[in-house]
């Protein structure tokens, strides 16, 4: 029972490996970019599950209730998310202005006409 | 009527924080370009005034919204933190006036969106120097990092967007290593700020939680400060980014990591939890010397100007680490020195290299044959950046050279001068190179005479080349910041 206790470290540790192989395997910047979200997503449940309190109820103070859950990592995470979202916007933008230039988001394609450019 | 500067002190990154907004909704040139310089010459007033306010080794805390920590988030400055903000805006403040001509060469629309980016990713620096809460830490790199991106792919070349995006890539796995590492903190200890974890880790001293989230946090701020082998996205990064970005990059984005990775790895941990916990001693002593000896030769196969400076850069990231690896009082001096004067000598560098490849179009080695009796002015600034570079009294590039040396030899590490020696030698080979080539070579047949850049454009660049000089002379405030910020950041603890 104490392997399944840990149920939330074993979906991150998952997540995590899946998210850095998508990124260092895949050629496509897409991809990258995917892998690059499952791997932060896996920080953040990291985080967020710290916030649970067994038998804790949500944290509103009311009538009969002592135990709450801890609100803070889920504000934490909160910003963390933004951030994780302008860096996908970010990383999608410099995708749109690639494939412009070079007519291909394949990171092997790019390292092919790069070469033939001569430097 | 006169604020205490513990008022002040959080302007420093809310000045420019606020300017940027405004920056990118003005239109033309003049405007963004005049809001930006007026603001970061106003963060260097407070920087200076806070720095005098705790050059005694006293600390300034500032809670927001007065909500006392740990609860709330509070900036605190100490002499460490206040000597790194001053050099990130002092840079600033010289690098705009000489970037306006080369900025409207190289960014021609949308000049108002670029200063506002460039404001941000400074406000960004200064936050994570400033912050006394490791979650607030995590949010300012990340708003510096992105507006960094960003800028990268401002630059004409194409290659800058992969440039920028493979930073992206490696620059966020390393954010998000920090957020791993804070969130095991934080689950131990169910505290963010920083001076309250300096107590409350000592009671989980023996968990392995705790180590690893020392480990994150190292791998992930040594991704940020381009160690060896963790430097890919550097080269590539300062070689295709505007030449504002590459020099503004290569004086501070660097610095700051290592500043706060040394706040985490003393101040959060503790040295003598650190670097008994982790062979952080050992294993940075190795990653240092090998960044010097790979840095210094990669730096002299290049026939790319500015990718030569970039490796060069490795390097000298080598040589601040390879002060912190030492453990010692000296060692941490010496890096804190370097920290500075490398600032000051890779601004001026790539300083006068944007004035070359501005009126020359190149950044081939090969194409600045004979340049030297056509831009005289120029390439002499680069000669004498480059001078401090290879540590030559009286510059001060010789300063942080000899407290390094110092603090080996104090260490008994007397085998660590001569590989300092020889990196300094390394170094004499790839700028003489460059002086070589401009000088002594004619030059070619039919090739275009190039202008010496106008007086409006030198001026800046010889600030900074007299500021090398002078802090190679007067060592005053950077041996004595550098000292009370090394005394700060340990704690007294460090032999």
């Amino acid at each position: 029972m104490t392997v399944l206790s840990f149920f939330n470290y074993w979906a991150v540790i998952v997540l995590m490996m899946i998210g850095y192989y998508c990124m260092i395997v895949r050629g496509n910047m897409i991809k990258k970019i995917i892998g690059l979200g499952i791997f932060q997503t896996s920080a953040f449940i990291l985080f967020i599950s710290a916030g649970k309190v067994i038998g804790g109820s949500t944290p509103i103070l009311r009538e009969g209730v002592d135990i709450h859950a801890n609100p803070l990592p889920h504000v934490i995470i909160l910003t963390a998310i933004v951030v994780g979202v302008a860096t996908t916007a970010v990383g999608l933008a410099l995708t749109v202005r690639i494939r412009e230039a070079y007519g291909s988001i394949d990171d092997d394609a790019i390292d092919a006409v790069e070469e033939g450019d001569g430097e | 009527m006169t604020l205490p500067a513990t008022d002040l002190m959080p302007f420093i990154v809310l000045v420019p924080l606020i300017a940027g907004p405004i920056c990118a909704l003005l239109p033309g040139r003049q405007w963004p370009w005049l809001i930006a310089t007026l603001s970061t010459a106003a963060a260097l007033v407070l920087s200076a005034i806070t720095l005098a306010a705790v050059f005694d080794g006293s600390t300034l805390r500032y809670p927001f919204g007065n909500w006392m920590p740990p609860i709330g988030i509070e900036y605190r400055v100490d002499a460490a933190s206040a000597f790194v903000a001053l050099l990130i805006t002092g840079v600033s403040t010289v690098l705009l006036p000489w970037a306006k001509v080369l900025v409207d060469d190289e960014v021609p629309e949308r000049q108002g969106a670029f200063y506002a980016l460039f404001l941000i990713a400074m406000a960004g620096l200064l936050g994570i120097t400033l912050s006394g809460d490791i979650f607030n830490v995590f949010v300012f790199l990340e708003i510096s990092s992105l507006a960094t991106y960003a800028l990268i792919a401002h630059g004409r070349d194409r290659r800058s967007l992969l440039a920028a995006f493979r930073y992206l890539i490696m620059g966020t796995v390393g954010a998000t290593f920090l957020l791993i590492g804070i969130a095991f903190i934080y689950i131990l200890t169910g505290s963010l700020n920083m001076a309250d974890l300096g107590e409350r880790l000592v009671n989980h001293e023996d968990s392995r939680a705790l180590q690893v989230a020392l480990g994150f946090i190292v791998v992930g701020f040594s991704i940020k400060l381009a160690l060896f082998p963790l430097h890919h996205w550097l080269p590539n990064a300062y070689t295709y980014a505007p030449s504002l970005i590459s020099a503004f990059l290569a004086a501070t984005a660097t610095k700051v990591a290592l500043y706060v990775m040394l706040r985490f790895v003393f101040d959060v941990f503790g040295a003598d939890y650190s670097f008994l916990a982790l062979p952080l001693s050992a294993g940075f002593m190795a990653l240092a010397i090998s960044g010097m000896l790979m840095g210094s030769w990669l730096a002299i196969l290049q026939s790319n100007l500015k990718r030569m400076l970039a490796y060069s850069s490795v390097a000298q990231v080598g040589y601040m680490v390879l002060g912190v690896s030492l453990v010692t009082l000296t060692g941490l001096t010496a890096s804190f020195l370097h920290l500075f004067n490398h600032g000051l000598m890779k601004a001026t560098l790539f300083a006068s290299v944007g004035l070359i490849i501005w009126r020359c179009g190149s950044v081939q080695i090969q194409d600045l044959r004979g340049i030297g009796r056509q831009m005289p002015w120029t390439l002499t600034a680069f000669a004498l950046g480059g001078v401090s570079l290879v540590g030559i009294p009286p510059t001060a590039g010789f300063i942080s050279k000899f407290y390094l040396i110092s603090a080996a030899v104090e260490a008994g590490q007397t085998w660590l001068v001569v590989l300092i020696l020889i990196t300094s030698l390394m170094a004499i080979v790839y700028i003489a190179r460059i002086v070589e080539v401009a000088w002594l070579q004619p030059r070619p047949e039919g090739a275009p005479t190039v202008k010496e850049a106008p007086w409006s454009l030198l001026v800046p660049v010889w600030i900074m080349v007299a500021a090398n000089f002078w802090f190679g002379i007067d060592t005053r405030l950077t041996v004595g910041a550098s000292t009370v910020a090394a005394e700060a950041l340990s704690g007294g603890l460090l032999p």
